[in-house]
């Protein structure tokens, strides 16, 4: 039966409660008495020279109280990037600078050229078409392959080429994996696009700066997926606020895929005029803006070579692929197409030798940075993709091609540079192929056809790698950053407990799941504790909620720092008992010795300790309170296979998706609606990447794609009704919880699963077609079909 | 969005001596020009609302000719017209989401013009009576290219006219993003010939499908026009399709359209 509480309970979501009832407490609801509202001036062309900013007739416009440009932030840091890549020659990356406002030149539509601070924002929105630009219009940099050519135009004048980096992994084995090609029996090769992405989360973003000239204290209140992560960068970096002199609050975030991970020129923005102005300065974005503003996801272009012998046993990959990075390296872009991306390279197979080579380029595109999946997705897509083409080719069952490679003995050092603890790949694809009925598949070929469609079945596997990261191998890698997380938990006198934590929920549910894991630990209900976080002035130091590692990075710190509360509870409830602290047990919130009748409740030891009357106050302090900072041992690694199902119009080449099932090894898991309802949503996500979403450009630099209108998001009856399981379960053995993350397995291996699907569908129809590049819209699977 | 006026009148004289003034424009449902006012691409200084007119509103069929006021929502074609011309309300209640059916109007729909809208295709496809306050355009001569018809600076649509076929039916194959037509086509059988209407595709905007007329007006059946095949060089072509997948659509979508007017 399952478990109506603690771990392993479906608990409802409490947040959900004011989600729903439009009691939300998000960004946009802070208004502060006397606050300003700026409108940012944005760039219509995509690469031109800013020749003038002319500003005083906005200036003297109505309500305006000042008017920045560029010149207003010469003497002000730029936009840090995060992560510090070394090239194959062992030089570093060439690292532009980010100026807050734009100052010489304009690098993408969108781009901050004036920013209008109003009293309203209708003020400021008028003010801002008094502005008087004069702007000449340069070649816009925009194909990657283009860009790094001789003569070509350069987006950063003052770097030497558009080429950020040019990464060899592993460089040392590059011979054995050149050998291992050419004299493998068979070679697979697929050219692919990776699509360019829009996040779009449903909130859009905000920031408002605050300035307490009392005290010197500076607060933005912005919509962040890591709070302390903001006020590091923003303070250390652009600003120079040391950060006792800056909170950063993000209270209930709408939603963010990786969006809002990153340190935005708006947030610096609002921080320094209302500082300059005395006022508080808010903006919100529109959605228009959050299109050409807001770090877009993806936007590889790859070429990846599978060598097999005549058994199909994969014997070398080797991949080349090209990074857009946008107009400038926002705060993880660099780590992206690397270490997020090259060291998944072996996906769940035993391949001996790997090689992935990443070209980073500058284009005068918005910044592209981790997006659901980060790297992952890149990874797990061209392989997965280039495996299915491998079967195809060689007359193999996709499964058995699958299987004939897993990794099944663990743990298992890849050839690039990680070291999965645990898995069985066999036992998700024995379970994705069960929930999935794979071998009714023909019957429901034959119904299709009476209907006039061809159906097509795509089955991949994934693997990832989650719980990011240690500290000291990423920093080995070029991480400028910890990738620990933090936990304080404050018992009060009267048992309840309060978890302040670095770990940020932008809709996970973690002030449900936190409290499972907590409550579970001490035998009480989950309702005694409460979760705080999304603000630097009351939670420790910790990193925030990306790369699905919340509860397992951010949960392990709370265990610990529950295990130390209890520990200390113990030694008070020894002495409550008379007893020695080591015969003391915690069972369902009661203190016993073992073997007596002696026993003494949760609550009692806690007003013990803040009203010490009879207390070892010689050997222990009062009070009950604990912090932990837990840095992870290893990644983890979620693992999984998936099975779609579609229907292929022949007559328009549109996709339905029919079935889709996933089976995916989360390891140990606190909530299973919850974990549900993440792979719910990734595989929207990643649906909505295989057939819907695309971000366009002209050649020009104009965003196409640049409102709903034309950007399309998976909507629900877009979607099937989903098979899912996570039954398979095997615990990751180096963190507490034996947990690995499930947050974006869905937008992992999703995609693949589509594009295999429906290839196999005009396949099965006699149709020569080995590829079609995402988003599988009607129109291009009609011209594959017809071409 | 800039500032702006707004009025609201009860009855159409007020209403065109209302749109006399500088720089006023009839507000409908808003569907799209408030959005474009939002984005600061239009400015009107006077918006005139029809929705306070009462003869406006509303939907009447006598004498094989099916009357919609200029002010009458697509929700609320879809349920009175239901039952006089299916064809017609089936395409209405698949305008939009319910939001936009609610708000949006058949006469913003006609004055607007959007070369993927819905009730272009209607309309033309019904062949009928544009309504104004001055005059009646025949749907022939109404519809003049994308966002251009014939009606002249401060004329109102007050009602459309449609005359009902034997049977009708609208096929639409969705833009992925907006859900506006890629291509739309409405097909209707009257007494006297067949009617063949294409939303969508064309980049003069909706326009008759004359050849696959007058092959249905001899064969109603699918079969008729599968032989035919449209011009892709006249075809829009955008991220959601060239032009040659749009000329492809015409003749899929004109297809079913009769299989499903039977």
């Amino acid at each position: 039966m399952p478990k109506d509480h603690g771990i392993g309970a479906s608990t409802k979501r409490r947040e959900d409660v004011r989600f729903l009832t439009g009691k939300g407490r998000y960004t946009d609801d802070i208004n502060i008495r006397g606050q300003a509202y700026v409108h940012f001036l944005r760039s219509d062309v995509a690469h031109g020279k800013i020749n003038a900013v002319g500003t005083s007739e906005a200036e003297t416009a109505p309500g305006v109280l000042r008017v920045f440009t560029g010149k207003d932030f010469e003497g002000v840091g730029g936009i840090p990037c995060g992560w510090q890549i070394t090239d194959r020659q062992g030089n570093p990356m060439q690292e532009p600078a980010h100026p807050v406002l734009a100052q010489g030149k304009v690098r993408h539509v969108g781009d901050p050229i004036a920013a209008v601070v109003a009293e309203t924002y209708e003020q400021a929105r008028d003010a801002a078409e008094k502005i008087n630009l004069d702007i000449t219009e340069l070649p816009a940099v925009m194909n990657m392959k283009a860009a790094l050519e001789d003569g070509a135009p350069k987006v950063h004048d003052d770097l030497t080429s558009n080429l950020c980096y040019d990464w060899g992994f592993i460089e040392d084995n590059r011979e054995a994996v050149d050998q291992a090609i050419k004299s493998a029996h068979h070679v697979t090769t697929l050219e692919l696009v990776n699509q360019r992405l829009v996040a779009n989360p449903m909130e859009p973003r905000v920031a408002i700066g605050d300035y307490a000239s009392y005290s010197d204290e500076s607060t933005l209140y912005t919509t962040s997926q890591n709070p302390h992560v903001i006020r590091l960068l923003m303070g250390a970096f652009v600003l120079g606020i040391p950060e006792h002199k800056l909170r950063v609050v993000a209270p209930d975030v709408g939603g963010g895929f990786g969006s809002k991970i990153f340190h935005y020129a708006e947030e610096a923005f609002c921080t320094f005029a209302a500082k300059q102005l005395k006022c508080p300065v808010k903006w919100t974005s529109s959605r228009s803006e959050a299109f050409m503003t807001d770090a877009h996801g993806r936007d590889h272009v790859t070429r990846i070579e599978l060598a097999l012998d005549a058994e199909g046993n994969f014997q070398a990959i080797r991949t080349e692929t090209y990074a857009n990075m946008g107009a400038y390296l926002s705060t993880f872009s660099t780590s992206v197409p690397t270490y997020l991306h090259g060291t998944l390279m072996a996906g769940n197979y035993k391949t001996p030798n790997i090689y992935v080579n990443v070209k980073a380029v500058f284009s005068n595109t918005v910044p592209v940075d981790a997006y659901r999946g980060a790297g992952r997705p890149e990874a797990t897509f061209q392989l997965e993709r280039v495996i299915d083409k491998a079967a195809r080719e060689m007359g193999i069952d996709p499964v058995e091609i699958r299987r004939k490679n897993f990794v099944t003995e663990f743990p298992y050092a890849t050839p690039v540079a990680v070291e999965y603890d645990t898995g069985d790949y066999n036992a998700t694809m024995d379970k994705a192929l069960e929930i999935a009925d794979w071998d009714g598949f023909d019957a429901r070929a034959a119904e299709s056809a009476k209907k006039g469609l061809w159906r097509g079945r795509g089955i991949n596997t994934y693997i990832e790698a989650c719980g990011i990261a240690p500290s000291a191998l990423v920093g080995q890698l070029g991480a400028r950053a910890g990738l620990y997380e933090s936990a304080t938990v404050r018992v009060n006198a009267t048992g309840g407990l309060v978890v302040m934590t670095g770990s940020h929920s932008h809709g996970q549910g973690h002030e449900t799941a936190f409290p499972q894991v907590i409550a579970e630990m001490i035998g009480i209900d989950e309702s005694m504790v409460e979760i705080v976080h999304g603000d630097t002035a009351n939670t420790p130091m910790g990193m925030g909620t990306y790369g699905s590692r919340s509860l397992a990075v951010g949960g392990s710190a709370m265990v610990r720092a529950t295990e130390k509360i209890i520990a200390k509870a113990k030694k008070i409830a020894a002495h409550l008992m008379e007893a020695a602290p080591e015969d003391v047990e915690l069972k369902d919130g009661q203190f016993s010795i073992a073997g007596t009748d002696k026993s003494v409740a949760w609550g009692d030891v806690c007003l013990a300790a803040y009203v010490p009357h009879n207390y070892p106050l010689e050997e222990l302090e009062p009070g009950l309170e604990e912090t932990a900072f837990y840095d992870p041992a290893n990644f983890t690694y979620p693992a999984g296979a998936y099975i779609c199902e579609v229907e292929v119009d022949p007559d328009t080449g549109k996709v339905r998706i029919d079935r889709f099932a996933a089976a995916d090894d989360f390891g140990n898991v606190v909530n299973p609606m919850i974990v549900e309802g993440q792979v719910h949503g990734g595989l929207a996500q990643g649906i909505g990447q295989a057939l819907l979403e695309g971000c366009a450009y002209d050649d020009s630099g104009q965003l196409i794609s640049g409102s709903y209108m034309d950007y399309a998001m998976p909507r629900a009856d877009d979607v099937p009704s989903y098979s899912v399981d996570h039954s398979c379960q095997t615990p990751c053995t180096h963190n507490p919880l034996g947990v690995k993350g499930c947050g974006e397995a869905g937008a992992i291996g999703s995609p693949p699963a589509v594009v295999n699907a429906v290839v196999d569908a005009l396949q099965r129809n006699g149709k020569d077609v080995t590829h079609i590049d995402m988003p599988l819209s009607p129109s291009r699977v009609w011209a594959a079909m017809n071409g | 969005m800039y500032d702006f006026e707004l009025v609201k009148p009860s009855t159409v004289e007020e209403a065109v001596k209302a749109l006399s003034g500088d720089e006023a424009q009839p507000l409908g449902g808003g569907q799209t020009l408030i959005p474009t006012m939002k984005q600061r691409l239009a400015m009107p200084g006077t918006l005139v609302s029809t929705t306070g007119i009462a003869s406006m509103k509303g939907v009447s069929a006598s004498g094989g000719v099916l009357t919609i006021g200029g002010a009458t929502t697509h929700g609320t074609v879809a349920k009175e017209a239901a039952s006089s011309y299916p064809g017609l309300a089936a395409m209405a209640a698949n305008i939009g989401d319910p939001a936009v059916r609610n708000r949006g109007t058949i006469g913003g729909s006609l004055a607007n013009n959007d070369p993927a809208a819905c009730y272009p295709a209607g309309l033309l496809g019904s062949g009928g009576t544009v309504v104004t306050n001055s005059r009646e355009i025949d749907a022939d001569d109404y519809f003049q290219g994308l966002f251009t018809t014939a009606l002249e600076e401060g004329e109102l649509i007050t009602a459309v006219r449609f005359n009902i076929p034997e049977a009708s039916n609208y096929q639409k194959f969705e833009q992925p993003a907006s859900r506006f037509a890629l291509v739309g086509v409405f097909v209707a059988k009257h007494s006297d010939g067949v009617r063949v209407a294409v939303t969508g595709a064309s980049e003069e905007g909706v326009f008759r499908w004359t050849e696959a007329e007058e092959a249905l007006s001899s064969n109603f059946s699918p079969d008729a026009i599968s032989g035919l095949s449209v011009d892709a060089s006249g075809m829009m072509g955008d991220i959601h399709g060239t032009p040659e997948y749009r000329a492809h659509l015409v003749n899929v979508m004109t297809g079913r359209a009769v299989k499903a007017a039977g």
